[in-house]
């Protein structure tokens, strides 16, 4: 079921950057002067000022194509994304190939202005367009037994420089428990400001859970997975005990290597200020139910 | 072992080391791998020092040593300017502390290889040595500058982070040992010393050396080649010195 969350500034359609920000102003202008509805969301939707498209393209982890921020945004072209076949399978009614034609074609898409918070303790703010994991779990129709979803990136060497290098256990795996999974936050992403999503950011669809460390959100899917146990995750397995299988934002949990209860938001220059951490990366109202009674410190 | 002893027969010293061939021609003729290898490898750096290195040398001994000092904050000064211009990307903190300390181990990598480059390869280059230790102290610096006045910001979170985070740790310690060595680097210094003592500290440049090349793996994520080759570099450049120690201590 689509929109079953909104933004907190609702007038951000999918628009083009420059648009999307006028727009924003004209919002933020006609707020103050007519004293519109939508007034006590303000703070909240002024501290979310979403990154510029040339940052949240030309900054990234993807480490099938580099461990560099920026290889990806230098050698991501060489990726095929036509044609592209998601893989469901497992514990489901429906399994098979799906075509991502056939898929978008039954999904509704809609704008999610979200905060990303990377384990490295920087972020951004991001308006992916995408639709519900829940809507694509329901349409291969999950059955009882499934407790946990698990999801595979494209392995492929001749179009990933990166996967020469054994950096990780290729190919990238990630998992999530099924409310996870099924929370209306959870969606997979397929565009950003309105446009298709870059290869970089894991064209041409890509998980986002917008309260984990970013590299939940695992990007370019071929196969999601109904298993009935917790799945192996890549960070996990090359390093259990800095990396977490569920790994939610948590700024009073640090990793071992370094502070997680501040972040620099990406794009502020060299005398960018660090920020508080948000428990749940500020998603604590809508998620941390469903955490409820589990120790955090010890299921980090 | 007295110290001294194995001060002579390491060529680390700025002007007066003997010289290496005078070692090797006092080593008894017993037949083992290890010298046999060695003695090839003499054999070859002698073969090119009649060559290349010849021309390379004299052409050094014309060169002076200051302008390097120039030439080699000019990549700070260029990063720096990059970083406030918007040339380094999107997030211009971090990529201006990884130059630097990118440009810090590989400046390390540097003066380790002077003198087996000598030992090996009869090139000379000691006399830019100082200067490319000295750039090395001002590159860990700025980029431990970048780390406290950019990148932490909090004054609470320094003394946690050098506690408590190892990779930190290690870096400082890297840190710590360049100090002496730096404010050591100068003629008066190395007079006031003596030349055995100023070259016993200036042996610190080893294990900050290692230091500095652990401190670059452990911060990496996954499993990355980079560090592990600059790692790997410190410590055959290390090594070389072992080499040559074990062999004077088996000739008493
Ligand atoms: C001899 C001393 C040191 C050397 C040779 C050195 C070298 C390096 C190198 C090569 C890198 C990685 C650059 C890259 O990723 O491309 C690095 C990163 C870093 N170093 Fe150092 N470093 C030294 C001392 C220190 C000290 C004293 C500190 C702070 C107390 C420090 C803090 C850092 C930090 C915070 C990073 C960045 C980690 C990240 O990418 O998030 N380093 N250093």
């Amino acid at each position: 079921m689509a929109y079953r969350w909104k933004n907190d500034l609702k007038e951000c359609d999918v628009t083009p950057e420059a648009a999307y920000i006028s727009r924003r102003q004209l919002m933020a202008g006609a707020v103050a002067g007519m004293g519109l509805a939508g007034l006590g969301q303000r703070a909240q939707a002024e501290a979310l000022e979403p990154n510029s498209w040339e940052d949240i393209t030309s900054y990234n982890n993807y480490y099938e194509f580099g461990t560099g921020k920026d290889d990806p945004a230098y050698y991501a072209h060489t990726l095929k994304t036509m044609p592209w076949t998601v893989k469901i399978d497992g514990l489901v009614d429906k399994p098979g190939d799906y075509a991502f034609e056939d898929i978008m074609a039954r999904m509704t898409v809609e704008e999610r202005l979200y905060r990303f918070r990377c384990v490295e303790a920087w972020s951004m703010v991001v308006p992916w367009n995408g639709f519900e994991l829940s809507d694509l779990l329901q349409l291969a129709g999950v059955q009882p037994g499934a407790k946990y979803i698990a999801m595979e990136t494209a392995n492929r060497p001749d179009e990933m420089p990166g996967v020469k290098y054994r950096t990780l256990d290729w190919p990238y795996v990630e998992g999530l428990r099924m409310d996870e999974a099924m929370h209306p936050l959870t969606i997979m992403a397929t565009g950003i400001y309105g446009k298709d999503i870059p290869n970089q950011n894991g064209a041409p669809l890509r998980l986002v859970v917008p309260w984990k460390y970013g590299f939940k959100s695992i990007k370019s899917v071929v196969r999601i997975t109904a298993v009935d146990s917790e799945p192996p995750t890549s960070w996990n397995k090359a390093n259990a005990r800095e990396y977490g299988f569920y790994s939610n934002v948590n700024p009073e949990v640090s990793h071992p290597r370094w502070s997680q209860a501040t972040e620099r938001k990406i794009g502020g220059g060299l005398f960018a200020a660090r920020m508080p951490t948000l428990k749940f990366n500020g998603y604590g109202d809508e998620v941390a139910g469903m955490y409820a009674g589990m120790d955090l410190r010890k299921n980090f | 072992m007295p110290a001294s002893s194995f001060m002579n027969a390491v060529s680390v010293g700025p002007c007066c080391a003997p010289n290496p061939e005078i070692v090797v021609s006092i080593a008894p003729t017993v037949a083992c791998p290890a010298r046999q290898f060695k003695a090839a490898i003499a054999a070859a750096g002698k073969t090119l020092r009649m060559g290349i290195t010849e021309t390379i040398n004299t052409a050094m001994r014309r060169i002076p040593a200051w302008p390097l000092y120039i030439l080699g904050v000019l990549p700070a000064i260029w990063l720096v300017w990059l970083g406030a211009t918007g040339g380094l990307g999107a997030e211009p903190i971090k990529a201006l502390e990884q130059g630097l300390g990118k440009k810090a181990l590989q400046l390390l990598v540097l003066v380790l290889a002077i003198t087996p480059l000598r030992r090996f390869a009869g090139l000379n280059l000691l006399k830019f040595r100082r200067a490319i230790g000295l750039l090395v102290f001002i590159y860990v610096t700025l980029h431990l500058l970048v780390w406290l006045v950019l990148d932490v910001q909090a004054p609470g979170r320094i003394w946690a982070d050098i506690l408590k985070r190892p990779y930190i740790t290690v870096g400082m310690t890297a840190f710590l040992l360049l100090i002496p060595l730096a404010i050591t680097s100068n003629n008066r210094s190395l007079r006031k010393l003596g030349p055995v003592r100023w070259r016993k500290l200036h042996k610190l440049v080893f294990p900050a050396a290692i230091s500095g090349g652990v401190h670059y793996l452990m911060l990496v994520k996954g499993w990355q080649i980079k560090p592990v080759i600059y790692l790997a570099v410190i410590l055959l450049l290390v090594a070389t010195r072992f080499i040559k120690r074990r062999r004077s201590v088996a000739n008493g």
